[in-house]
Parts: C-alpha cells; structure tokens; sequence
C-alpha cells in the first residue's frame, strides 16, 4: 500500500439540486480492496461513475493513477475496469462473441485475441459455455462473464458496482473467491454492496456513505472501535433466576440487554468475562455460553445508523 | 475542457459490430422480404405496360421507376413508403436497447467516447440500408435487362444512380429520427411508436394540412377566387410549407430525377414557357440543377436531426 492509485478531493454530484454526492475525499493504495458501503441511493454508484469519467463531477477532482478522468478519460479506461449493477450482455451472442466485442473495444491484437478471451473464460470458470448464447447464462454466470471481461482487459483497477446482489450463497462464494484472486493478481479492487457480511470478508477498509457523504472510513476492526466503542459486547447464554441483577454487579459492567430469557447481552468496559464466568458459577447459574460478540460490520452499520437516525429525530423535535 | 484522444476511437468497430447484427437480424430480413415482394408486384405490372412502347421511349428504364398500373403504386412511390419503415426499422432501439440490455455503462467504461457509439451505430444504419438499396436497385435493373432485352443507356444508369443516393439521403432522415427518438425515449416502444407516427403524419396528414394552412395564412386574392384557381402566394405557402415534409422533398426529387422531362418543381407561367419544347426531356446536368435544393434538404436534415441526437446522448447519464 506505497502509493495511492486513486485520490478524491472533495467530490459533489447534484442531481436536479440535490447532492447525490456531497465532498467526500478518500484515497485507495495499490493493491487494496476497497469498499463503499450504505444503503441504495447513498451515492455508491455515482463515486464509481466519476472515477471512471462516465459522469461529471459538478465539483472536487479525481484522480486515478494520476490521470484526471474527465481530461483523459481514454487513457483511465484503458486501465480500469468496470462491472455495473446487474451488468448486461447482448444476449444473441454468444460468452466468446461478447468478449470479442470488447476486446476489440480494448484494442487487444487479434493475433492475441482469442488467447486472451480463452483464458480469461477459464479464470472465471466459465470455458465450458463460451459457445452458448448469453440468453441462457444465470445471473451469476452473468457477473462471472462480466468478471471476465476485467480480467481480459489486465485492468490495474477493478469497479464492481453491487457485484454480489441477487447471487446465491454457492455462486456469492464463488464470486468471493474470484475477488480475491484479483487481489492475488495486485489488482487494487474498489466495490460498493449493501451486503455487509461480503464486504467485512474481502476488503482490507471500507467507507460508510450516508446521504451522500462518507460517514466513517477505515478498517473493519477500527470501525468498530469507533461505533461500537473500544470493545464489543459479551454475549451470555446461561439459565439461572436474577440474572440480569447479577450481571449488572459485576464491577466494570455497564449495562446488560436481555436478547431472551437466557441470554443477555453484556456492555463493559473492561474484560470481564472471567469475572462472569465466576460470578454465574457462585450464583449456581447453569452458564451454556460466554462469548465475545464478533466484530460484524452488521452490527457497526445498525449501530451506527440508528444513532444517525436518533440524532435526527433529536434535531427535528 | 479539452479531452484527450481521438473521439473516433472504436467507431469501426461498433460500426462493423452494428452492421453484422443488422444483417443478420430478423427484423431486417422481414423488411428485405417486404420490400422485395411489393417491388415486385408494383414491376410485374409496369412490364406488362411498357414492353409495347420499348421501341418508342428513350427512357425506357427510367420507367420501370416511375410507372404505376392499377392498383398498384409506381416503384419508386412503394419506396418512398417503404425505406423510412425499414430505416425506423434500424433504428429505433439504438440507444435505449443499449440501457434496456443494461450494456450501456460497460459498453462506455471501454476506451471509448460516446461520439464513436453513436456515429458508428448511425454509420451501420445507414451501411446496411445502403445495401439493401443497392441491391434492389441491381434487381430492377437486372430484371429490366432480362425482360424488355434493352441495354440501359448511361444517363439512365447516371439518374437511377444519383436516384439511389436520394433514397439513401432519405433514408437517412428517418434513420436520424428513429434515432433520435431511441436516445429521448427510455423504452424502445414508445421510441418505435413515435417515430412511425411522425412517419405517418409527415407523409399522409402534412399534405393535406399544408393546404389548409397555405389558405389560411395566403387568403386567395378575389380574382383568383374568381378564375377558381388557387392564387400565387397562396400556391408558394402551400409548396413551401410541403416541403417542410421529408417525403415531400424525395417525391420531388424522384419526380426530377426519373422523369427527364420535368422542367419545374413550382409553378409555371404561361411567358416561361414561351419557346421550349413541351415534353423534351431536359440534359442530366439540367435535372440535377432542379434537384439540387430538394437533394441537399434531405442531407442537411439528416446532419441537423443527428446533430441534435447526438448534442441529447451527450447529455445523458450513463446510469440505466
């Protein structure tokens, strides 16, 4: 992560007056896999469309690989690759058909060619259907074919829009797995989902847009140091009478949530489980479970989008 | 701002992908079809006509374009029918079925401008209907040779040529138009729908409105009223306003072009036609000089109407 392959300074997109995008900055080294995060219509799509060029930015600058994409918008688009949202191909033409189209685009030699589109095929899993029509490939095939045509191109920089939504758990993990091996490649991978759970497995640091801004940036761990505040919460699965009291006198708990009748969720801000653990034990308590919450980024991103939403209620009244 | 690279970047190869998918596609082989049957309809009849006057006619082949034999119309009005419906045929899907396939933003996240997209689709367009032209146009005269057994003379080559360039001009109009229709309209329906109205309203309706309007901005002075004959502004709107009409402008052309002994596409007065030869046909250099308005319309319309297309797919965001 020496260099920074993509800058952002202050970028704002409107759309009929509105902010779509309001000055947000962030940078991604080389080789990184970075994650723009939030729900739909936080602006995710319309960042990665002026990283490419292929929208105007009203104001702020970009640059990629030190080009400016709105002067040289050819030279970046030699370099970086692109996947849309539910990306499209001509359905009549067959998986080899379409790549030929774009390689041709990509002024690849045609003595290369067709090397190339094969080989390409094969990295995705897909060398089998490369005579079969489009028409007939599965939404994950799609993506797989869309995969394909990053790889055909050798892009320094891959942009995958939502590549995992409306896949299946077998197909999500396969695609998963491709992403990485575009990491293994030293491609530097930009990719926007609103699937947290995919995002906190591939991506070494991830942006939270919200409303059009970058609400928090950095690495999963140091989000949740930032949201969840220094430690995560202990769960406690144990049947027993007067529990929750219990727990609430250990030292250094702060507060304890009842999840059910027998498990509770304990806030502290210190270590404490060993002090439940020996508190439960004296009280007789039957103790099933005792557990550090895992650091998701669900629970980062609930967190801390009800305490947006609380805040404005705040402001409103 | 100025940006780098040649705009043209990729325009061969989306014009030779545009071409293949045209000339393969069973939209255009239903068009082919149509146009080949009716022209062969409208000729059956014409050579039944014209095989007994092959001997007296200098123009014989000329004829083969512009005669007509009950019920059917002459070749050349059945193309003036028929080529903007191939052309809306092409073109109507241009833009939006790139959105609708969802191809759009990886299409245009290649190295490429939008500028080589749209010329190179327009370019295919016109290729393909380039061809088809060219190909009836060798059957008609192919069938002409093996029927009336008359070689056709240069300047009847020469005019059905420059014929064919009118027509393809023509076409053009409306490939512009369908297209310019696929890039303002999102759903390839709606796009198809309103380029085959303006095709209707331009060619069946603009006529007999042109009339009406030309009476109502030109009132017949009472003299004219009286001789029950139209009057001389009244007859300039209504040609004018006529013309705004691209179907108008090629009937014009065809009309000039085919048929030698056209002296005039306004009216005429009586003093102008002191001394010439009623019914001579006029040399090829003179019927062009008739017809150069009416040929460089129809080219300024398609430049102006893709202009236009291309100023609006500019300005359109990638996303679908």
């Amino acid at each position: 992560m020496s260099t920074d392959v993509i800058q952002a300074r202050e970028l704002t997109k409107r759309y009929q007056g509105r902010a779509a995008v309001d000055r947000i900055s962030f940078t991604v080294g080389q080789g990184e896999v970075f994650g723009l995060l939030g729900p739909n219509g936080a602006g995710k799509t319309t960042t990665l469309l002026m990283l490419l060029g292929l929208t105007d930015a009203d104001s702020g600058s970009v640059s990629v690989l030190g080009r400016d994409p709105r002067r040289s918008p050819l030279a970046v688009k030699r370099e970086v690759g692109y996947m849309p949202d539910a990306v499209g191909f001509y359905d009549y033409l067959t998986a080899r058909e379409n790549l030929a189209y774009t390689a041709k685009l990509m002024e690849i030699d045609a003595g290369e060619r067709d090397a190339r589109i094969v080989a390409a095929l094969e990295r995705v899993g897909l060398a089998g259907d490369a005579d079969r029509r489009v028409a007939a490939f599965s939404r994950g095939m799609r993506q797989r074919l869309g995969l394909a045509e990053i790889v055909l191109k050798r892009a320094r920089i891959a942009i995958l829009d939502e590549p995992t939504s409306g896949l299946d758990p077998q197909a999500t993990e396969n695609f998963l797995g491709l992403i990485g091996s575009l990491r293994h490649d030293g491609v530097t991978v930009l990719l926007s989902s609103h699937l947290l759970d995919h995002m906190q497995r591939i991506c070494d640091r991830v942006a939270l847009f919200h409303q059009g801004r970058i609400a928090l940036l950095g690495s999963v761990p140091e989000l949740a140091r930032q949201v969840l505040g220094g430690r995560s919460a202990v769960v406690v699965d144990a049947r027993g009478d007067g529990l929750p009291a219990l727990l609430r006198g250990i030292a250094g708990v702060a507060s304890v949530e009842a999840l059910d009748d027998h498990r509770f969720r304990v806030h502290a801000e210190r270590e404490v489980r060993p002090d439940i653990a020996r508190a439960l034990a004296g009280a007789g308590a039957e103790l099933l479970r005792l557990d550090d919450e895992p650091l998701s980024l669900d629970a980062i991103y609930n967190r801390f989008f009800n305490a947006m939403a609380q805040e404005e209620r705040r402001h409103a009244a | 701002m100025r940006r780098e690279g040649s705009p043209m970047q990729g325009m061969n190869v989306v014009l030779l992908k545009e071409l293949a998918d045209h000339l393969r596609s069973g939209r255009m082989r239903v068009l082919e079809w149509l146009i080949v049957l009716t022209a062969a309809a409208a000729l059956y009849g014409v050579f039944q006509q014209i095989r007994s006057t092959t001997a007296s006619d200098p123009y014989i082949f000329l004829r083969l374009f512009t005669a007509a034999q009950e019920p059917m119309p002459s070749f050349s009005a059945l193309l003036g029918f028929l080529v903007p419906l191939a052309a809306i045929g092409l073109g109507f899907d241009a833009v939006n079925g790139e959105y609708s396939r969802r191809t759009m933003s990886r299409l245009l996240s290649q190295p490429i401008y939008r500028d080589a997209l749209l010329m190179g689709k327009f370019l295919a367009g016109l290729a393909t209907l380039a061809v088809s032209l060219l190909a009836l146009w060798l059957l008609v005269v192919g069938a002409g040779l093996v029927l009336l057994g008359v070689p056709p003379g240069g300047e009847e080559i020469a005019r059905s040529l420059l014929f064919l360039l009118l027509t393809l001009a023509y076409a053009g109009v409306w490939l512009a138009i369908a297209m310019l229709c696929s890039i303002l309209f999102r759903s390839a329906a709606t796009s198809a729908l309103v380029s085959l109205g303006l095709w209707l309203f331009l060619s069946l309706l603009w006529p007999m409105l042109a009339g009406a309007l030309a009476q109502a901005v030109a009132t017949p002075d009472p003299v004219a009223q009286m001789l029950g004959q139209p009057g001389i502004d009244t007859l300039q709107w209504q040609l004018a306003l006529g013309r705004l009409s691209p179907s108008q402008l090629f009937a014009e052309g065809v009309l000039a072009l085919l048929v030698p002994s056209t002296r005039t596409l306004g009216p005429v007065f009586l003093s102008q036609l002191q001394g010439a030869l009623i019914g001579a046909p006029l040399s090829l250099s003179q019927s062009l000089g008739i017809v150069w308005p009416q040929l460089i319309g129809l080219i300024a319309a398609v430049i102006l109407l893709f202009t236009l297309a291309y100023v609006l797919f500019q300005r359109r965001e990638v996303r679908a």
